[in-house]
């Protein structure tokens, strides 16, 4: 089905992203937006704008039957979730299935597959792809068994939680049934879903995920992987690729792992598979797989070429996969720097108000993605991402250089933001050596630096 | 067992009484979805993140002096009347009370009445039937200057 009108249920960055997709296609664009949003960037950009609720984001971004309501009363054949909010929630997914509505995405049977993590990591094991030594427990005496294969320190998950929520790290026997419990009960209140799973920690893990696209018949491919290890509290800071210093055989063992997975869910739209790499062995174990675009996607259509919001919809009308495998190019390197306002001063507590002068860098190998021009507002009901920008080379010295360069470039008054903090980062040492696990800007943080005052 | 009118008046005189907003209640393969409904835009909660109040929102469309405006609680199809060929709740003239009932406004097969939340006289209708009217859309105004 040709799609003609598509209806953006999200705000933000991705909104502005998925506009300009769109209107390279010659797609028309409803915005669905909140009332704190109405006069955003992404709301003029896009051919129209349609208010669908207050600011607070349970009563405008997450009404499904709102948001399926507005696409069919505004003639949208299809609605594109974007990343957080409604894009991997299954009974949206199935409302829109049920009304006629395109959802750009994978089907609500495989969000459902992939959500339920202790599931993913079932079909994981199935498709002989490495999951952590662990698996879930029934009884308090099972779990003391399970983890004493597994071994300490081990990681309790919520088995609705992901991206680092609803988990706990346990050091010894001693806390284990009290870490249980507590997880438990804490992901009973946070997801409606109390069930918890046990798995290996690994010391030093680098966070590394395969792009996938599949035509929902079984056919995919891979895009390559993106090391996303600098990170805070499970939040992403710098992401890159190619990942660093990973040999060619595990690269290869990476993406044909991902690729039987996403084979074996036959899984439709744009998916990524996260991986935890042994920064020390380079063994991997599967961690989750995200079934939506996600907000690091820019440095594989840097490399690869391929616009992946274009591929999303197009799978969506029905057309499959535009691209085989092997006529997949990737050149050169690209890294991105997500551009949060919020105060690393104050323990990177959110910094909303209104942006003043705000100049973004631009020149060769940089691109920008970002609804911030001087004058918007930044609501404090949303996440704080302002803007990414993403710098590419020939190589990965030559995007370091640049996105130095681009960071010196950049100006945002008005609101605080972390843009101090990637020209740290940037000049580091360890940084630039390349292949740097998740613990890395913890211990950076936590040491003293010159220049930045200290608190607590 | 199923539910008489009689019950669901019961019901919905109890979902009143009560500091909720929403019910849901399914009985012998019947389901009845409860809501209630203001024309009152809804109150913003204060967000969790100590931070400066963001600058307010303009409004929709440009306010006539002297006129309240009665606006969409939500985002769906408005309907000017109970049901189709059935006569409207209210046209230009009428006089009106907070609690009377100005239109409906469909979401998903969910009817949710929208009252007047003031009294006066219905000056103006801004909303056509049968549209999407998005989320604060001026649906009519009102002269509340009491010379009814």
């Amino acid at each position: 089905m040709k799609i003609r009108r598509i209806l953006i249920a999200n705000r933000g960055e991705i909104a502005a992203r998925i506009v300009r997709s769109c209107g390279a296609l010659g797609i028309e664009t409803v915005l669905a937006t909140s009332e704190a949003d109405r006069d955003s960037l992404p709301a003029r950009l896009a051919t129209r704008a349609l208010c669908v609720g207050p600011a607070r984001a349970t009563d405008s971004y997450l009404r499904a039957e709102t948001m399926v309501q507005a696409a069919r009363g505004t003639g949208c054949e299809a609605i594109h979730p974007g990343y957080g909010f409604l894009s991997e929630r299954a009974e949206f997914a199935r409302l829109c299935e049920q009304h006629g509505v395109i959802f750009i995405g994978p089907t609500s049977a495989q969000l459902e597959a992939v959500g339920d993590k202790l599931r993913a990591r079932e079909e994981a094991v199935s498709a002989g792809v490495p999951v952590a030594s662990g698996g879930s427990a029934a009884t308090a005496e099972e779990a003391r068994a399970l983890a004493q294969r597994t071994g300490y320190p081990l990681l309790v998950k919520a088995v609705a939680g992901g991206g680092g929520r609803g988990m706990k790290r346990v050091e010894r026997a001693a806390d284990l049934e009290g870490a249980l419990s507590l997880a438990a009960a804490e992901a009973g209140a946070a997801f409606g879903d109390a069930r918890v799973y046990i798995e290996r920690f690994v010391t030093r893990g680098r966070h590394v995920e395969v792009q996938m696209l599949g035509d929902g018949e079984g056919r995919v491919i891979h895009l390559g992987e993106r090391d996303c290890s600098v990170q805070r509290r499970y939040q992403k800071l710098i992401e890159e690729t190619p990942a660093p210093g990973l040999t060619a055989e595990t690269r290869a063992r990476l993406h044909e792992a991902a690729t039987r997975l996403a084979a074996r869910l036959k899984y439709r739209g744009a998916g990524t598979v996260e991986f935890l790499v042994d920064a020390a062995t380079q063994e991997f174990f599967f961690l989750e797989m995200n079934a939506r675009i996600q907000v690091e996607h820019p440095v594989t259509e840097q490399v690869t070429g391929v616009d992946l919001v274009a591929e999303q919809i197009a799978i969506a009308s029905g057309e499959g996969l535009r691209i085989a495998q092997a006529e997949l190019k990737f050149t050169g390197a690209a890294i991105e720097l997500r551009v949060n306002a919020e105060d690393p001063e104050r323990d990177f507590a959110p910094s909303p108000g209104v942006v003043g002068e705000v100049h973004w860098p631009g020149g060769e190998g940089l691109r920008v993605d970002t609804h911030i021009e001087s004058g918007s507002r930044v609501p404090p009901y949303y996440d704080s991402l302002l803007g990414k920008i993403i710098a590419s080379g020939a190589d990965r010295d030559q995007a370091l250089a640049r996105a130095r360069q681009a960071v010196a470039q950049s100006r945002l008054s008005g609101v605080s933001t972390n843009l101090a903090l990637h020209t740290r980062v940037l000049a580091d040492a360890e940084f630039a050596a390349g292949g740097v696990d998740t613990g890395y800007l913890g211990r950076m943080l936590d040491a003293p630096s010159p220049g930045a005052r200290r608190h607590g | 067992m199923s539910l008489t009118a009689k019950d669901i008046a019961e019901i919905t005189r109890l979902l009143e009484d009560s500091s909720f907003d929403e019910l849901e209640i399914e009985v012998g393969g019947m389901k009845i979805h409860l809501r209630r409904s203001s024309a009152a835009v809804p109150r913003v909660a204060a967000p969790a993140a100590p931070s400066p109040a963001p600058a307010p929102i303009a409004a929709p469309s440009a306010a006539t002096p002297g006129l309240v405006e009665v606006r969409a609680p939500l985002l769906g199809t408005f309907y000017r009347a109970p049901k189709p060929g059935a006569p409207p709740f209210v046209e230009v003239g009428a006089s009106v009370e907070p609690d009377s009932i100005v239109g409906i406004i469909e979401v998903m097969k969910l009817m949710n009445t929208v009252r007047a939340g003031a009294r006066g006289v219905v000056r103006e209708i801004c909303a056509a039937d049968a549209t999407l009217v998005e989320y604060g859309a001026t649906l009519l105004r009102l002269d509340a200057r009491g010379d009814d």
